[in-house]
């Protein structure tokens, strides 16, 4: 028995309709419950000072600034060579062997387990150029590991970009470098800015990888050469051994609450951008 | 003083002497804007254009008609070098601006291009506001200054039938505009870029009559400054709006001729046949 076209449509609806909101309800359900045990441990003080006896007492500042540091080193490391690296990939070679390697490389480190980047940065930072634990070793690692998304989602934005506005470009007598800056990555930038944003959060919340790279110390890093303990680390350690759950909550509550703070301002930014360049 | 008239006099010779070679008979008064001599373009060795010879003179409408894929696009491409981007593209022959070869080996393609400026079959406004749509070319070319720009991009309005339409909402976004504007947003675009000839890829195979005529009209206004040459899938236009006209077919250039007696009475017999719709 066929249905009619009426009722197939209600049902693929339904059935659309149910898996989105499965997923929205499961992420919501995940930050509520993470939340309504972090939040009433989430006090000024927890946010303006450094923890005593293990992280049993007092609060996370120390890890706040480790992990922008780390986060922000990374991204600021990354976001540029991963953005010329799109761009010479689609600009500036033709398809070819070299291309289908460096794109297909990018892939492989996509899927490669962060604990792995974290065991590759502690042999090759850590230990080989001898930066030790710290803020450096962590940042390097991230980038490494981050890398592979920048380039493909600018790359995906890079492409997107209609062929026109480059035979445009061209005919009103632009070189190759003016329609590459001034036409082909200012119409891609909402793209390249989503995936840098992306990362950005991913390095927020990335714990394997700086575990074995940046370290664990407790106290506030003041150089970027010293060991610091990121917020999603500081996290991992109380939960898992045991020192405080209320704090692990309030831990788990910041990197939320920051990470939803990042991806708001990031797209407010790029509204903003996209309104102007319309 | 005398030296200059001896180089005069030597350019306009040597002129002549190419349009005679290409074929095209020369009326001493009229010296050639530019000149295809014997051009043949391929594709990965593949020949697209095949031995193509013709003038274009100052103020004339050169409209070039033909089936699709008879080289059309390719020969407007060719004047402008933007067949350099394409993969395996390689040229045999000249083709003159002023004189000067445009494949010569100083050329500073960048600069060549703003003085061929070229309007695309696809209303393509680069997706920014009216006003640096039109300052883009312009400030690529060294110009600065808010009133020289306000300047050229009025001039450049005006000259493309636009400015009473936009003059109160340069802001605006230029996608926002209606298809036949932003075709003629394209067009103003590269007259702020004040060419030697204008390229229009078929301007007006998306429009609508009235905005057809609107940029027809531009054209027959723009030509006392430029000349046009006009490719075109639409022989009724190519009769209306040109001087003379140019018959391509599967590359090769069957005949070339005042507009009218191409029309009325054309020398080719596959020219007739494409006019009049008996093609193939």
């Amino acid at each position: 028995m066929r249905l009619s076209p009426c009722v197939t449509q209600r049902i693929a609806v339904t059935i659309l309709w149910a898996l989105a909101a499965t997923t929205i309800a499961v992420l919501l359900f995940i930050v509520a419950f993470i939340l309504t045990r972090g939040m009433p441990h989430l006090t000024l003080e927890f946010l303006t000072q450094s923890p005593r006896s293990m992280g049993r007492e007092g609060g996370v500042l120390p890890m706040i600034v480790g992990t922008l540091w780390v986060a922000g080193l990374a991204v600021m490391i990354a976001a540029p060579v991963g953005v010329i690296t799109a761009i010479y990939l689609t600009e500036y070679t033709r398809e070819g062997r070299l291309t289908d390697v460096i794109r297909f490389g990018a892939d492989c480190l996509a899927g490669i387990p962060s604990i792995i980047f974290g065991l590759f940065g502690f042999v090759f930072f850590v230990i080989t150029l001898g930066m030790g634990f710290s803020v450096v070793s962590g940042a390097l690692t991230l980038a490494l590991m981050v890398l592979p998304t920048i380039i493909r989602t600018s790359e995906e934005a890079i492409r997107a970009v209609p062929r026109s506005y480059r035979d445009v470009s061209y005919g009103l007598g632009a070189s190759r470098w003016d329609m590459v800056t001034k036409v082909v990555v200012r119409s891609a930038l909402p793209g390249i800015g989503t995936g840098i944003v992306l990362s950005i959060g991913r390095c927020f919340s990335e714990t394997a990888a700086v575990m074995l790279t940046a370290g664990s110390a407790l106290r506030m890093p003041t150089s970027a050469f010293e060991s610091t303990r990121t917020l999603a680390l500081h996290f991992y350690i109380l939960a898992r051994e045991g020192i405080s759950m209320p704090k692990a909550y309030a831990t788990a509550s910041v990197l939320i609450l920051a990470i939803l703070a990042i991806n708001l301002c990031a797209y407010w930014v790029m509204r903003r951008f996209v309104a102007k360049v319309r | 003083m005398g030296e200059t008239g001896n180089n005069e006099i030597e350019a306009r010779a040597r002129q002549l002497m190419e349009a005679m070679v290409a074929g095209q008979p020369a009326a001493p008064s009229v010296r050639p804007k530019m000149v295809v001599d014997r051009f043949t373009a391929s594709f990965g060795g593949a020949e697209s254009l095949k031995n193509i010879s013709l003038t274009i003179n100052p103020r004339e409408r050169l409209a070039i008609i033909g089936p699709a894929g008879g080289g059309k696009t390719t020969f407007l491409r060719s004047l402008n070098r933007l067949n350099d981007l394409e993969p395996g593209f390689s040229h045999v022959g000249r083709i003159l601006l002023d004189g000067r070869d445009i494949y010569g080996p100083d050329v500073d393609v960048p600069a060549l291009r703003r003085q061929l400026g070229m309007v695309y079959a696809v209303p393509a406004p680069l997706p920014w506001s009216i006003y640096e749509n039109l300052i883009f070319g312009p400030q690529l070319k060294g110009a600065k200054g808010r009133d020289r720009l306000d300047e050229i991009v009025e001039t450049a309005l005006r000259g493309a039938f636009l400015w009473d339409e936009v003059k109160d909402r340069l802001k605006m976004n230029a996608t926002d505009l209606s298809g036949g504007q932003q075709q003629r947003l394209c067009l103003a675009r590269v007259l702020a870029l004040e060419p030697e000839v204008l390229l229009l890829d078929e301007p007006c195979s998306g429009l609508d009559p009235v905005a057809t005529a609107k940029i027809e009209d531009a054209m027959a206004n723009l030509k006392a400054k430029y000349p046009v040459v006009l490719v075109t899938n639409n022989t009724k236009q190519a009769a209306r709006a040109s001087d003379r006209t140019a018959f391509f077919l599967m590359g090769e250039l069957i005949e070339i001729g005042p507009t009218r007696a191409l029309f009325t009475n054309p020398v080719h017999g596959r020219t007739s046949d494409y006019i009049t719709g008996n093609f193939g």
